[in-house]
């Protein structure tokens, strides 16, 4: 019997020495391999297990050492110490690639853009680091193929493969930005997604319990209006946009609970919401239109605004999966007030307030009466639409 | 009810379909809906009836092309896949 505990386990298991459960075993155990064979083999896996222990070992002090010197002594000393074996030199080059995109998106200045929109009010903003990422990476490949010569890719044919797919990476990614923001104002998206954690829990507490506050404009910067990040009262599209996905995955887990659950019920669950969601965005658009209220809601102020409900949804869904009927309506109700106060205080300052600009004309005594309408109509419509969209999902 | 974008999509090519085929002439004046009807009177605050008349106009205008193109694709396809 061996005395390395590797290859005493291998032996062990080919030599069935592990206590035999039933019969079936034992008669089994007797049909396989011979002795002679079962031995070659758990050899052959100890000699690849006490490989790996060997690489693991030598990686194990290639990471610890890795954390405390640079990169090109590293290289050289394992370049030194392996001799060429492959396995290890496939990962260290894997390792200085990562290591030198980030140092370079961290020192990155910020390149060009609105200063406002990308201050960094928390760690690492993440239009900036993935543009560093990006630029880094074409540059971090350029690099290590030119610098270290054989050891990113020992083939520089592979080197010089991987920097024009690389380029041609990039052109694809131009090419379709440029058709993009040919629908879509790509510096508009971004002034919605330009929110950090303190935003949104401060507006998560106000859809929620929208009494307390006391200052409902939004404030302006210049002539623009400030980001998320400043203003909190400020739309943005994070909240919607998470919030529905969070939906979609509650459906999923209420549907589950239930028993009633298959993946299409999901997409078409996904897809109702987002129906839901372009028919009021389309109705709100109309309606401002024929009424002719010149305020400076764009579509996405519309669409963030829409996308609320969704976090009124969950709290009533948590509710209801949590503490039953009861606890479902209850949620609801609250949700639901809580949801028409936000909107009608924030809307009144957009559609109410157009009022002051507009000359005083003949028709002009209509108009107070049928902006508010409007603005109760869309109150009114958020409460029938979570009920709608999630009473078939609690019991 | 549970909507697909699919029924999203049929539902739009439906409602500018009806708005496409209110005609001028025939069925416009008649009702007293004609473009020369809306235009009343020229203050800064148009009112709702001469805004949706405007917005038929201008969807009978802009749309009539791509409608023609839309609703051939939707014939065929409806023929094949049924």
């Amino acid at each position: 019997m061996p005395c390395n505990p590797i290859i005493l386990r291998y032996w062990r298991r080919t030599h069935s020495l592990l206590p035999i459960q039933n019969v079936k075993q034992a008669t089994l155990a007797q049909t396989s391999r011979t002795n002679r064979e079962r031995e070659g083999l758990g050899l052959r896996c100890a000699a690849l297990d006490f490989c790996g222990y060997f690489l693991h070992f030598r990686l194990f002090f290639w990471k610890k050492i890795h954390c405390v010197t640079k990169q090109n002594i590293l290289i050289d000393f394992f370049k030194f110490k392996s001799g060429g074996s492959s396995h290890l030199v496939m990962d260290v080059p894997h390792h200085g690639y990562r290591a030198t995109a980030k140092s370079r998106a961290r020192t990155a200045p910020p390149a060009g853009g609105n200063p406002l929109l990308f201050e960094d009010t928390s760690s690492p903003s993440p239009p900036m680091a993935r543009h560093g990422y990006y630029m880094s990476g074409a540059a971090g490949a350029g690099a290590g193929g030119g610098g270290d010569g054989g050891t990113l890719f020992r083939d520089p044919v592979a080197s010089a493969a991987m920097m024009y797919g690389s380029s041609l990476a990039f052109q694809g990614k131009d090419m379709v930005n440029k058709e993009i923001s040919r629908f879509v104002s790509m510096n508009k998206l971004k002034y919605f997604f330009a929110v950090d954690t303190k935003y949104v829990l401060k507006k998560l507490l106000l859809l929620l319990f929208p009494y307390a506050h006391q200052d409902w404009e939004v404030r302006y910067h210049r002539d623009t209006p400030l980001t998320p990040r400043h203003d909190v009262n400020a739309p943005d599209l994070y909240i919607p946009s998470m919030a529905f996905l969070t939906y979609i995955l509650l459906t999923g887990m209420a549907l589950g609970m239930q028993r009633r659950f298959s993946p299409e019920v999901l997409g078409l669950c996904a897809s109702t919401a987002l129906v839901w969601v372009i028919i009021e965005v389309v109705a709100l658009m109309l309606g401002l239109y024929v009424l002719s209220v010149h305020s400076d809601l764009s579509t996405f102020d519309l669409l963030a605004f829409s996308g609320y409900k969704y976090v009124g949804m969950i709290f009533a869904m948590l509710g209801g999966l949590m503490f039953g009927r009861n606890g479902y309506f209850l949620s609801l109700a609250w949700a639901s007030c809580a949801l028409m106060y936000f909107i009608v205080r924030s809307l009144r300052m957009k559609i109410l307030s157009s009022l002051s600009s507009d000359s005083m004309g003949p028709g002009a005594s209509a108009r107070p009466q049928l902006r508010l309408y409007i603005t109760m109509a869309t109150a009114t419509f958020q409460p029938i639409i979570i009920y709608w969209l999630t009473s078939h999902l609690v019991r | 009810m549970a909507f697909t974008l699919y029924s999203l999509i049929q539902a739009a090519i439906l409602c500018v379909n009806a708005v496409a085929v209110l005609h001028e002439e025939r069925f416009l004046s008649k009702v007293g809906w004609g473009a020369d009807q809306g235009i009343g009177g020229f203050g800064d605050e148009p009112g709702i009836k001469s805004q949706l008349l405007n917005l038929v106009r201008s969807v009978r205008t802009v749309m009539r092309v791509p409608l023609i193109i839309v609703n051939s694709v939707c014939i065929v396809l409806l023929l094949l896949f049924g």
